[in-house]
């Protein structure tokens, strides 16, 4: 008779990675340890375990950086693009050859399930840099002029969701244009920026081009107040992104801020019912839910409402929380004890304000950061967990009658990063697409990522475009007349 | 006629009652649906869940001889390796079905009396279909008179495809009432049907139809099983469920032929309907080649190496 197929547990080898009990900062092609001897610890979020220790950087330290950087910056601004590009190749080149020991430091460090490290973040770090190393002689044809210039030393921090795919985003484009970088990882996520370090001497990158400096905020806010900065590229919270703002104001440093979001998925009846479903889980639980372009609001037809969430339900039921190294997982730990806290605290603000709070029934590991898969359905505009960002597995479920109102709701908030639109109708997804305001838009699938697309936000997910031929003008300056500032 | 299910009686009315409800039907999308199906061939079953999965598939199979050179003699070989897979191991699992043509059935029954192992039989005018239903309803009475406990018949993919669903469904009744007691596995070709739109119009025409089974392919045709199409099958039979409390079983067949595809088929089951379907009474795999490679796998798990093909049965 009918029985039940459980899975046997089928974790991937930490063996495959050999984490040092301590890192210094990579300044000028070296590990050397913080001025002031500071370090702090970083922990595996689905264990508690501490994993290494890194150095805190100071301002002393971020300037020895920048001062690097700007060293280097002349000569390797004035190779030929051919030649910065068989470095960046050679750098993702030897990413594929340590794709697996990445994923599985990734994994560790961060919290999400190594099919994601393994199948998402890894091949699209790997193409992020080929795809810039096929830019780099072709600068000329990028739409700025016959010969745009770099603009310097870009000062670039990074969060802690996409660790190492956040700093090919950024590295990439800036070695390519002949920019050199001081790079600021996240504080809870230091370790594979640490061992891209070490995959820059791997390929030969002169000393300087590339720094990395690990600490917290403090570090973050000394990197964005250097003199000698020329560019500040920000992914992070909107608060952090406005004190950028406001910080480099007056000053001739440019900015590309990638902020917060609050993404509308939008399902209509004339939808394909099932991939819809696969579509809004991929979009609010993919890196649970940590995700700036996150499919946090679904916006479901009122006449099909039913039954998707019907559906929906059964699928997250589905769902396999717990061991990030088990190869059949397909919901991690949040990253720290502090998201948690924000996600709880949220969670709990819909249930106050009278939303109606569903998951499904499943085992959290008793040490680590975790949250159950989460929806709440009767939730309108005016509730807290419809207009904040939550930055969690927690999805907001709201309805409407017309395409006219799941336009207008879909672009009722502060943000506007990201959307997705569910339809068979192709009249309808080109309609509803234009009239959204939000960097990406998406129809029929959603949180696919491509280097050649480019991302970035309005209103307060920020500006600038990452990826892309547009992620290139983020650092460079138009050679054209125009363009002389 | 058999009864059908009073929900669909208006749906079944006319040919355009029935367009317009099969048309109504949720789209497929293309992309997506072959992203999820991907995505669960990713699972990593190991150890007890593999060997659960390897007794459990061998268990599935319809072990399937279809060629115009079969003879008693191979029917009887056939059959034998059906009852005892592994006669090196006596607790493997004896298939569920042996699948032959109408004219063979009777050498299949009688080697399989009293076994448990049924016998399936094609029918109305395989593979192609290409007959007068009196014709393909005098293949299956042959089949049922012979003692064949399942009846795999192929539905008309000229009158799909041409619109005339009304034609196809009328037909698979027929044949479902000439069938009598034996289950009726109904073949779709969904090779031939091409889209996966068609695929899910088709499952829902048969399952309102009677089918006890829907069935991917032929295995004669370039394009057979794969696991978007059984995906998609596999939901169209939840969802049949659900509206009216009627069970019907999926069997994908042909193209199947390694341990780890069946398992990506078993985990599109566990995931996609759930326990209820575990069970060679509402899955099987339309295979041949597939069982030796099973054995072999499960010859590992138990002895810990590989043994070879001159450690399994070649029938």
């Amino acid at each position: 008779m009918a029985s039940v197929f459980e899975y046997a547990p089928a974790p991937e080898s930490r063996a495959v990675v050999d984490i040092a009990p301590s890192y210094g900062l990579f300044i000028d092609g070296e590990f050397t340890e913080a001025a002031g001897g500071k370090v702090f610890k970083t922990v595996s979020p689905s264990t508690e375990e501490v994993l290494a220790e890194v150095a805190q950087a100071s301002a002393e330290d971020i300037d020895r950086a920048v001062k690097a950087a700007r060293k280097a910056f002349g000569k390797w601004s004035a190779l030929p693009g051919t030649e910065r590009a068989k470095y960046l190749f050679r750098i993702a080149r030897i990413i594929q050859e340590r794709s697996r020991e990445l994923a599985v430091l990734e994994t560790l460090d961060n919290g999400k399930p190594i099919r994601e490290t393994r199948d998402t973040d890894l091949p699209l770090v790997a193409a992020h840099f080929f795809y810039y190393a096929g830019w780099a002689d072709k600068l000329g044809h990028a739409g700025l002029g016959a010969d745009p210039r770099p603009l310097g030393v870009a000062g670039q921090i990074i969060p802690w969701n996409f660790p190492l795919l956040m700093l090919a985003w950024k590295i990439a484009p800036a070695l390519a244009t002949g920019n050199t970088v001081v790079l600021k990882p996240a504080e809870t996520t230091p370790l594979s920026a640490l061992f891209f370090a070490d995959i820059c001497r791997q390929a030969g990158l002169p000393k300087g081009v590339v720094n990395i400096v690990t600490g917290d905020g403090g570090t973050g806010a000394a990197l964005v107040s250097h003199p000698d900065i020329d560019k500040i590229a920000f992914t992070g919270s909107t608060a952090v992104g406005k004190a950028i703002a406001r910080e480099i104001a007056g000053t001739d440093k440019r900015a590309t801020l990638e902020l917060g979001g609050k993404g509308a998925n939008i399902v209509f009846d004339d939808a394909p019912v099932d991939q819809a479903v696969e579509g809004i889980v991929t979009g609010i639980f993919f890196n649970q839910g940590q995700v700036c372009c996150a499919g946090s609001r679904l916006l479901v037809q009122e006449s099909v409402h039913d039954e998707v969430l019907e559906s929906l339900k059964r699928r997250l039921s589905t769902l396999r929380v717990g061991d990030p190294l088990d190869k059949n997982t397909d919901l991690g730990a949040i990253n720290s004890a502090e998201q948690l806290a924000r996600i709880t605290a949220l969670a709990e603000t819909g249930e106050a304000e009278g939303a109606e709070r569903w998951s499904p029934a499943c085992d959290l590991p008793s040490s680590g950061y975790w949250f159950a898969p989460t929806l709440f359905t009767n939730v309108t505009q005016a509730h807290t967990i419809a207009r904040d960002e939550i930055f969690g597995p927690v999805l907001s479920v709201l309805t409407f009658r017309t395409p006219e109102e799941a336009v207008a709701k879909a672009n009722n908030t502060q943000y506007g990063l990201s959307a997705g639109i569910w339809t068979e109708k192709g009249s309808r997804i080109l309609a509803v697409a234009a009239r959204l305001r939000a960097g990406v838009v998406w129809a029929n699938t959603f949180n696919k990522f491509d280097p050649t697309s480019p991302f970035g936000g309005y209103k307060e997910s920020g500006y600038g475009r990452e990826g892309g031929r547009h992620g290139l003008e983020a650092y460079l300056a138009p050679s054209s007349p125009e363009g002389e500032r | 006629m058999p009864t059908i299910t009073p929900a669909f009686a208006d749906v079944t009315a006319s040919d355009s009652a029935l367009r317009r409800f099969l048309h109504g039907l949720p789209g497929v999308d293309a992309v997506g649906l072959e992203a999820r199906a991907g995505s669960l061939g990713t699972r990593s079953i190991k150890t007890t869940a593999k060997a659960y999965a390897i007794d459990l598939a061998i268990s599935m199979i319809d072990l399937t001889t279809l060629e115009g050179a079969d003879t008693p003699g191979k029917v009887r070989a056939l059959a034998a390796k059906a009852l005892r897979p592994d006669p090196t191991d006596r607790t493997t699992p004896a298939t569920a079905a042996v699948c032959v043509y109408s004219d063979m059935a009777e050498t299949a029954v009688a080697a399989l009396a009293g076994s448990g192992v049924k016998v399936a039989s094609v029918a109305t005018a395989f593979p192609a279909g290409r007959a007068s239903l009196a014709v393909k309803l005098a293949d299956t009475r042959d089949a049922v008179a012979a003692g064949a406990d399942e009846i795999d018949m192929v539905i008309d993919r000229g009158a799909f495809l041409a619109g005339h669903y009304l034609k196809v469904y009328e037909e698979i009744r027929a044949v479902k009432e000439a069938a009598g007691a034996a289950r009726l596995k109904v073949i779709f070709e969904t090779g031939e049907l091409s889209t996966y739109d068609n695929i899910r119009r088709a499952s829902w025409l048969g399952m309102i139809a009677g089918a006890d089974f829907i069935k991917t392919s032929t295995g004669k045709v370039g394009v057979n099983a794969t696991p978007a199409n059984t995906l998609l099958m596999l939901e169209a039979v939840r969802d049949f469920r659900a509206q009216t409390g009627v069970q019907v079983g999926v069997k994908p067949a042909g193209g199947i032929r390694t341990s780890k595809d069946a398992v990506k088929f078993l985990v599109l089951v566990n995931e996609t309907v759930g326990a209820d379907w575990l069970d060679s009474h509402w899955f099987r795999f339309g295979a041949s080649s597939l069982l030796n490679d099973l054995l072999m796998q499960r010859q590992k798990l138990s002895t810990g190496r590989y043994s070879g093909p001159d450690y399994v049965t070649v029938d």
